[in-house]
């Protein structure tokens, strides 16, 4: 019997849950139309169970308004490409479930990226301008590999390691949530401290510590971090970010001075 | 030469490494350092006429290198304002390059801030404020304690803060210093990673010493205002001890 009444609870709980109304304001703004000003367009929305944003998003531009633009591809937390603005703070909309969001929300674009329309942003232009200023790729010892050859065998705590920091996804959260980067746009951000210190973890790679400190030894790179954190706190991967840019200060000032 | 023509054609960089952003910043850091802990240490001084009026002369009477040349020289406590000055100078210089400098810059980090309802973010717009306060309490605090270092005592002090009305300044410097102390502090834990505990704990810490030094503060210029109030019939007199009175009247007989 009083299983019957738990389970009769558990299902009250879940279509009081399912009958909640999501308003969701939207910032529209299509900058190949700038005759028409940036501005706030309302949606409601019945919320379902396990509901995601990125559902709730594709229910509005399915039903109500099929102008609305949004990027997505992989729908797990992989691709980075569905990050926006959550009630002011960055997130993946497919790793954000509406259960977790109050009943009146704003959606607007990652600040920070050139604008494509509405809540799509282009990423990718920034992250490959970063990529090259940052050259963030392995720098081999000799300049042929020799294809033939078997690689050296790596300690699988440091493949651990390097692996961990190779989980960024470049979604731009980071970028978008560092107030330096918000007021100097030519910062480095944490996706780049990131692969810097992922590529000085590598045995494989040739760079030294003075190589680095050439690349980020400035104030638009580690030295201009203020370090407030944001970037750490809304990671959609949980990369360990506040204690790699703390690293890579001290071994930058280290190398800088020649303390 | 050849540096500067490559600087000004934007190749400095090029031709050697430049390891001045490395000493920015660890200058930034240490003399923030150097300045939150004697802060500290100032308060602890300043706080001794909690314990009585004796307590704060033999404290003054100590940097003033009274109990070890016989004498008084304020001179001394004119060489360490001095010195703070300039590390406070350097200070300022060296963190004014994370200020923002223009409305632009202003807007994306007060917006930014506000729609985020992130604290640290949020702290370090309070940092700004108050250490741009501080540009203007601090330096005519040092001015005041450099030109006039013999002004300095139980009941000096005293009258500075309550017949002279300067209560509303320590007041506001009192505020200003603990919080941006604090928030400084914390954030050079967190820049420099150490000492390696978890945010949540760095932050109880920093909160719990801002609550205590504030506290201690309030209390040490409530006491300075009653005292003043006291004391305000007979402003311009010096206190001295009843055995300092009278090792320097027999003294004077002696002579």
């Amino acid at each position: 019997m009083s299983a019957i009444i738990e389970n009769n609870g558990a299902a009250d709980a879940v279509e009081s849950r399912q009958s909640r109304w999501l308003t969701f304001d939207i910032l529209r703004y299509d900058p190949a139309d700038p005759g028409v000003a940036p501005h706030l367009r309302t949606y409601r929305i019945e919320e379902a169970d396990s509901m995601t944003l990125f559902i709730a998003l594709n229910e509005i531009r399915e039903h109500q308004d099929p102008t609305l633009k949004f990027d997505f591809v992989c729908r797990a937390g992989i691709c980075g490409s569905c990050a926006m603005l959550v009630n002011g703070r960055p997130k993946l909309a497919c790793r954000t479930l509406t259960s977790s969001l109050p009943t009146e929300n704003t959606l607007a674009p990652l600040p920070f990226f050139e604008l494509i329309g509405d809540l799509s942003v282009n990423t990718g232009k920034w992250m490959r301008g970063m990529s090259e200023r940052l050259q963030t790729w392995l720098h081999a010892w000799e300049d042929e590999v020799d294809l033939r050859k078997i690689e050296e065998r790596m300690d699988p705590d440091l493949a651990e390691q390097i692996y961990e920091l190779d989980r960024c996804i470049e979604c731009g959260c980071c970028v978008a949530a560092c107030g330096t980067a918000r007021m100097r746009e030519d910062f480095v951000g944490a996706v780049g401290f990131g692969k810097m210190a992922r590529f000085r973890l590598d045995p494989r790679d040739a760079r030294t510590d003075d190589d680095y400190y050439e690349l980020i030894g400035d104030d638009t790179g580690v030295f201009g971090c203020m370090s407030l954190l944001a970037c750490h706190d809304v990671c959609p991967k949980s990369l360990p970010l506040q204690t790699q840019i703390a690293f890579l200060r001290r071994r930058m000032a280290m190398t800088g001075t020649g303390l | 030469m050849h540096e500067i023509i490559a600087a000004q054609a934007d190749l400095a960089d090029r031709t050697i490494k430049n390891s001045w952003p490395a000493w920015l910043d660890i200058l930034q850091s240490s003399t923030g350092l150097f300045l939150a802990l004697f802060m500290w240490g100032h308060m602890a001084f300043v706080a001794s006429i909690l314990l009585g009026e004796t307590a704060m002369w033999t404290v003054t009477k100590f940097f003033e290198g009274y109990f070890i040349f016989g004498k008084s020289h304020p001179g001394l406590v004119s060489c360490v304002v001095a010195f703070v000055a300039l590390v406070f100078v350097a200070h300022a210089l060296l963190a004014m390059r994370k200020f923002p400098a223009n409305y632009r810059q202003c807007r994306a980090i007060l917006c930014h801030a506000k729609a985020m309802r992130h604290e640290d973010s949020t702290l370090w717009i309070w940092q700004v404020c108050t250490g741009f306060l501080l540009f203007f309490f601090v330096s005519a605090h040092l001015y005041q304690m450099f030109v006039w270092p013999q002004n300095i005592g139980p009941y000096a002090s005293s009258d500075r803060v309550w017949s002279d009305g300067l209560w509303p300044f320590y007041l506001t410097m009192l505020l200003a210093v603990e919080l941006h102390g604090g928030i400084g502090l914390y954030r050079l834990a967190l820049k420099w990673g150490w000492p390696n505990a978890p945010r949540g704990v760095l932050r109880t810490l920093k909160w719990g010493l801002t609550a205590f030094f504030l506290v201690l503060g309030l209390a040490t210029l409530a006491a300075y205002m009653k005292i003043g109030f006291e004391h305000g019939g007979h402003y311009g007199e010096r206190y001295m001890p009843d055995w300092a009175a009278a090792e320097n009247t027999s003294q004077g007989d002696g002579q």
